[in-house]
């Protein structure tokens, strides 16, 4: 992780909703410019962390220090200036259905910066370009396939340049081919433009292809954040069993189960 | 023992739930008009949601003023003739319509038609997340979504309760004048001599009012959609969220248009 200061850091993060606690103390560090993935069975709470980082949501104790900034204690205006350096990928996407991919994708820009009609179709056509989305651009949403709403939220996601981009479940609902040419166009994206990426996902082991650190939540704790290799071969009993349950047992090239102190 | 308990405190969390509910509109109200308020002003929006509003509400309005007027001037011919009175049935139908049933009735239509749909759009969006979205994407989802509607709702109110007003008006002519043979002149003097500015003052501060409520009641109710006890996702939680907001609405602008009337009059 080096000596930088992380870009993402969950310091005893705690959320409950109702009697039932969600998150019970939540440590992570995510580095600049590194890819993080979030990994766990459905209903752990993997997405109410990412919705902590994103500010959505506040932590009942703990701190969520977001470049640099405590978002449980920055005021409204405050958060909205730290979003600017955000992008996210949502699990259905969340394209306005009234608007075209166009629109979509050139609304950050028409809502925040003062740029000219000339500079938005430009920034717009390039990064409609870039995820190969040409002639889609004056459809709506539900005239195109799941695959292309999701290329569409990630040129909406990258079109202001963010220092930080969330992705939640990139993957759901696409066949393995949508699937990896999401994965394609993430290490395309993140090779130009160099953002710090947070993943939530239950795509494993694929997902692991893309990480330099993964995490494991369950119970409503993160077990071990590591590189995919260790995760893959970590002899903590939990990491064990959800890499068992997701893979297989991962073998040496004895034939022997392998692991890692 | 235990079942009064049960009851004191089936209470008491009724009371705590419906009081964060007002609590929370209130919140949203707020938050709305400081964002009407702020900088950049965009027209655009507000002239789309007018025309949502009120320009797909115009049929709609001539419909059920003109038949408003009709069976208003109906009954006021039946009941003023035993009086010997019928000169003032123009009178009769323009005070009518003009103090009460336009506001009301004009509002009651765009609760139906208007208010109904922003409660399901704003519900849907929470729902698929359009509204994290632009939360994360650093625009304020209140300026955007909301306040042009708002805005549009108090534009398009007074001016849809006009065009009630006047084909309501027309409806009793065509009763009152054409079918029923009370003297053209007589109709329209009588509705001069009666009406005046402070009738048509109330009608118009009704209007705003109505406006306001309507927008602010069907656009809060889907934009908490997923804070409802009742368990608010998914298309169940929103045709009950739309339900909700067009009984709330339609109630709200009946129980502030007594409060009006008894203030103004």
């Amino acid at each position: 992780m080096g000596e930088e200061k992380p870009v993402i850091e969950l310091l005893g993060v705690e959320k409950s909703f109702g009697s039932q606690k969600v998150l019970r103390g939540i440590d992570l560090q995510v580095a600049a410019g590194t890819t993080t993935v979030i990994v766990g069975a459905s209903g752990q709470g993997k997405s109410v962390i990412l919705k902590h980082m994103l500010g959505l949501v506040r932590p009942d104790r703990g701190q969520v220090m977001v470049l640099g900034h405590d978002l449980a204690r920055v005021s409204g205006r405050e958060l909205k200036r730290i979003r600017t350096s955000f992008g996210v990928l949502f699990q259905n996407s969340a394209l306005f259905d009234s608007l075209t991919v166009f629109e979509n994708v050139a609304l950050p820009l028409r809502e925040r910066t003062r740029a000219t009609q000339a500079e938005v179709r430009d920034k717009v056509m390039e990064k409609l370009t870039f995820m190969d989305l040409q002639g889609a651009e004056k459809k709506y949403p539900a005239q195109i396939s799941g695959g292309m709403q999701k290329r569409v939220g990630l040129a909406r996601a990258l079109v202001m340049n963010p220092k930080v981009v969330f992705f939640d479940e990139p993957t759901t609902g696409l066949d393995v081919k949508k699937s990896n040419e999401i994965y394609r166009l993430f290490h395309k994206t993140q090779a130009q433009f160099h953002y710090t990426a947070v993943i939530v996902s239950h795509d494993v082991p694929k997902i692991f292809k893309l990480a330099d650190q993964v995490a494991l939540l369950a119970d409503g704790v993160i077990h071990g954040c590591m590189t995919p290799v260790e995760f893959q071969l970590s002899p903590k009993p939990l990491i064990k069993a959800f890499v068992e349950e997701t893979m297989g047992p991962i073998y040496s090239s004895e034939g022997e189960e392998a692991t890692i102190e | 023992m235990e079942p009064l308990l049960r009851l004191l405190e089936k209470f008491g969390r009724d009371t705590l739930y419906h009081l964060t509910q007002v609590g929370r509109m209130g919140i949203f109200l707020s938050h709305c008009l400081a964002q009407a308020v702020r900088p950049p002003y965009k027209i655009y929006p507000v002239i789309s949601q007018i025309h949502f509003i009120g320009a797909r509400s115009f049929f709609v309005i001539v419909f059920t003023g003109t038949f408003t007027g009709m069976v208003l001037a109906l009954q006021g011919y039946y009941t003023l003739r035993q009086f010997g009175s019928e000169s003032l049935l123009g009178s009769a139908v323009a005070l009518s319509l003009v103090r009460e049933l336009g506001p009301v009735v004009a509002a009651l239509m765009v609760i139906g038609r208007a208010g109904s749909a922003i409660c399901a759009e704003i519900g849907i969006m929470r729902n698929s997340e359009q509204i994290d979205a632009l939360e994360c994407m650093a625009i304020d989802p209140y300026k955007y979504l909301i306040v042009p509607k708002i805005l549009a709702g108090i534009i398009a109110m007074p001016l849809l309760t006009f065009l009630f007003d006047m084909v309501g008006i027309l409806g009793g002519y065509l009763v009152g004048v054409v079918l029923l043979k009370v003297s053209s002149g007589i109709y329209f003097q009588s509705m001069y001599d009666s009406v005046v500015w402070q009738d048509v003052h109330m009608g118009v501060i009704k209007s705003l009012v109505f406006g306001l409520l309507i927008v602010w009641i069907s656009a809060a109710k889907g934009y908490y959609l997923h804070l409802d006890r009742s368990g608010g996702f998914g298309a169940v939680g929103v045709s009950r969220q739309t339900t909700s907001a067009v009984v709330l609405a339609s109630v709200t602008v009946l129980v502030w248009d007594y409060l009006i009337t008894s203030i103004m009059m």
